[in-house]
């Protein structure tokens, strides 16, 4: 259907013709004609966040729970560069976003008109693609456009920037069924050639692992199911990056725990010994990767990845499949099949009892405290008394806390799990987690925080009670930045630069300014029946878990160091870092 | 295994591996962009280049298909072979960029580049530079009584060597195009 009507109509009836039902938003000059059709509407829901950083973050905490993409408005200007911490994390994270912002009226651009920035100029960098919109008769078709492109290959943020005159003038509608169809078209099939080598390569292997990461997770529900099969009936190891946590259940049998700088041991080391090693949607991050020139060094490398570029990138890899993962891993379970499923299995009942050595060091054990809440503790207790909820999702903010979180809780399915992984954004946390909570409103989502970074997107508590979103802010407060110390404690002499925050405010009393729940908790014996009463509320809770102050994560690869020398916290080397330095294995 | 000795205070580990993993052998190659010609498409390319440390040695840009609304990018790189490849996919991965063609790689091809040269001077010297224009195939494109501008097609190195030969002979200002390339047959 093509019609006539303004652009900002078109806006909305392009939203509402892509099956978008919830926009995350802050208005402003530059947008007004565009939210004066939102208020005549009921279809599309508006969040007004409290800052447009806020509105990307909750945008993308609704992209990842949902697998749909997340969509944003914002103003010009301000709105805009504000954005662009959200936009950078999506793009590192392959995180599906449309973006829309104002601009000022296209024969204002280049005056230094008021609110006026260059869009984008700006946000080239950070977005997948990004589109100035010259004319309302292109509104609809870049519209339709931007959504294809975000959703289509390695996904991502895409940008839609709508000068003023634009949305007042009239122009002709044309929906996404009947707009022209792209050139973007990434290939899906996996190169057959290549398939074949890695089911050979699968059959003979004697010290496999499957290393995943979020690209399964991007690939949709089903690769996680046909991930599964595949490790079931070939019984090989898996490990999975931060990002990837939740595409193999952590109660299945075959699971090792994430992988990389502060990932398990047993991980680690499986990757450094192994002789296949066949990546599945992830990257060769720099996290995973430690020292490249000592980065499982005997180990032939399959790589599974959707993206081009990610090939040969980092680490060099002997069989190279470009493809969507579902689609790859359905002609490999095919083909491995139809071959007799065959797998070298003695060899690998051996290599499964090292890696129970590696396993039996128990590299996650730490020296609890009757006196004060370990992090560790107040994570295992919640793990504990959340885990039979199926409808369990937990963001986190950024560092030690997060490692903590991807170490101590388990994730059985997909898209259950939000965190700045790429960027490593603090203040992410929380605004997604007000996006989980809106895609999913009975759901129960918790955000584990520091409360250094919960502090950087504080002003979405504001968000939270007024669509009184029942998100539970589980704080493990430190007083210190806590990775950041941990450095400069091995690192740095001890020398605590501007790690401690002075002046927090009481978290208590900052809920109940806000009209939501706080909860204060600092002897290990109240730690239960706190969690259960933050459990039971109804509404947003503020949980300020004081633990103790100078706990580090462990275990830890030192950058530039290689998998096999990790470095073990104390109470599992005994020898401490406070006596000897640390200690390696 | 043998233990790391971290000892307190030390600054060895950094947060990042500062070993360089880009291997010595670096190469020249020609490659042909082929682009959506729309706003922004070049600001696309070269923020790719600049803010990934590719290196541009020589980029044209124009439009070849006018009703194709199609504009072909010729750039000349340089980098490991590690590096050329990921250029090429990152080329690729840009949503107006319809084809990326290695040249170098694809198999023999031609590179012209054209370059104004206005060189000054009397005499001995002015016939000089006239009777190696000459030998060049160099065009005469504007003159006066104390200067000649010339015009020169070839490959950059002919290009190259020409300028050398004008400089002792009052070359004043240099202008090229940056390399056309075009693969044979």
């Amino acid at each position: 259907m093509t019609s006539q009507m303004t652009g900002a109509k078109m806006v909305v009836k392009a939203l509402k013709d892509q099956g978008v039902d919830t926009v995350f938003g802050y208005p402003g000059g530059a947008v007004l004609p565009i939210y004066d059709e939102i208020f005549q509407q009921n279809e599309i829901r508006h969040i007004l966040v409290r800052h447009e950083q806020g509105a990307v973050h909750a945008a993308e905490g609704y992209a990842r729970s949902t697998g749909k993409p997340g969509v944003v408005l914002v103003t010009s200007g301000p709105g805009a560069t504000n954005a662009v911490t959200g936009l950078t994390d999506a793009l590192m994270d392959s995180i599906p976003l449309v973006v829309l912002t104002g601009q000022v009226p296209t024969f204002m651009i280049g005056s230094d008109a008021f609110q006026e920035a260059d869009t984008v100029g700006i946000t080239r960098p950070c977005t997948k693609h990004n589109w100035l919109v010259k004319d309302t008769d292109q509104l609809a078709p870049i519209l339709h456009e931007a959504f294809h492109v975000a959703k289509s290959g390695r996904p991502g943020p895409v940008l839609v920037d709508i000068p003023k005159d634009v949305q007042f003038a009239s122009g002709f509608y044309i929906s996404n069924k009947k707009a022209p169809t792209s050139q973007y078209r990434p290939k899906l099939k996996g190169d057959i050639e290549q398939i074949t080598k890695l089911v050979e390569a699968i059959e003979q292997s004697e010290k496999p692992i499957f290393y995943t990461g979020g690209g399964v997770i991007n690939s949709g529900t089903g690769a996680s199911q046909l991930l599964r099969e595949l490790v079931k009936g070939t019984n090989f190891p898996i490990t999975s990056t931060l990002m990837g946590l939740g595409c193999y259940p952590a109660s299945g049998s075959n699971w090792l725990g994430m992988l990389g700088m502060h990932g398990l041991y047993e991980a680690n080391m499986a990757m450094h010994d192994c002789d296949l090693m066949i990546n599945i949607g992830a990257r060769f991050d720099d996290r995973i990767t430690g020292r490249i020139d000592a980065f499982s060094p005997s180990s032939k490398k399959a790589h599974i990845d959707i993206d081009p570029s990610s090939i040969n990138k980092v680490i060099h890899v002997d069989i190279p499949i470009i493809g969507d993962i579902a689609h790859v891993l359905d002609d490999v379970l095919n083909m491995w099949k139809a071959r007799g499923r065959k797998t070298n299995s003695a060899a690998i009942d051996k290599w499964w009892s090292q890696i129970s050595e590696w396993r039996s060091v128990k590299c996650l054990d730490y020296k609890n405290s009757k006196k004060t809440i370990k992090p560790q503790f107040a994570l295992e207790r919640l793990e504990q008394l959340t885990r039979s909820r199926a409808d369990r999702f937990i963001c986190t903010e950024v560092g030690q806390h997060q490692m903590w979180a991807a170490q101590f809780l388990g994730f059985e399915e997909p898209n259950q799990w939000m965190t700045s992984g790429g960027l490593g954004t603090m203040g992410y946390g929380f605004p997604a987690s007000i996006g989980v909570q809106i895609a999913h409103p009975k759901a129960l989502v918790i955000n584990v925080a520091g409360e250094a970074s919960w502090l950087m997107n504080m002003q979405e508590m504001g968000t939270a009670v007024q669509y009184k979103l029942p998100v539970k802010q589980f704080i493990l407060n430190n007083e210190r930045l806590g990775m950041v110390r941990q450095w400069q404690e091995l690192l740095h002499g001890e020398r605590y630069s501007h790690s401690w925050s002075d002046a927090l405010p009481d978290f208590v009393k900052l809920a109940d300014a806000f009209g939501a729940k706080g909860i204060m908790v600092s002897d290990p014996a109240d730690l239960d029946d706190a969690i259960m009463e933050m459990l039971s509320y109804d509404g947003p809770v503020l949980f300020d878990c004081l633990v103790e102050k100078h706990e580090n994560c462990f275990p830890m690869i030192p950058s530039g160091e290689p998998h096999n020398k990790m470095l073990l916290g104390e109470a599992t080397t005994e020898d401490a870092i406070g006596s000897s330095g640390a200690v390696l294995v | 295994m043998s233990a790391l000795k971290i000892k307190k205070g030390s600054s060895k580990h950094s947060a990042y591996d500062l070993r360089s993993t880009f291997g010595d052998e670096i190469q020249t190659h020609t490659l042909a962009i082929l682009v959506d010609n729309e706003a922004g498409v070049l600001a696309r390319v070269i923020g790719l280049f600049s803010g990934r440390g590719y290196n541009i040695d020589s980029l044209t840009v124009a439009e070849v298909d006018h009703e194709g609304h199609l504009s072909r990018i010729t750039i000349v790189t340089t980098g490991t072979p590690q590096v050329i490849e990921q250029i090429k996919a990152q080329l690729g991965r840009i949503v107006p960029v319809h084809e990326v063609h290695d040249l170098t790689v694809d198999g023999p091809h031609v590179e012209r580049e054209l370059a104004l040269l206005k060189v000054g001077g009397k005499g001995e010297k002015r016939v000089e530079a006239l009777r190696l224009a000459d030998i060049f195939r160099a065009n005469v494109v504007d003159s006066t009584l104390d200067s000649f501008t010339f015009q020169i097609t070839g490959t950059p190195e002919k290009v190259d060597a020409f300028a050398e030969l004008m400089r002792p002979l009052g070359l004043i200002e240099i202008a090229r195009t940056g390399v056309a390339a075009l693969s044979r047959g």
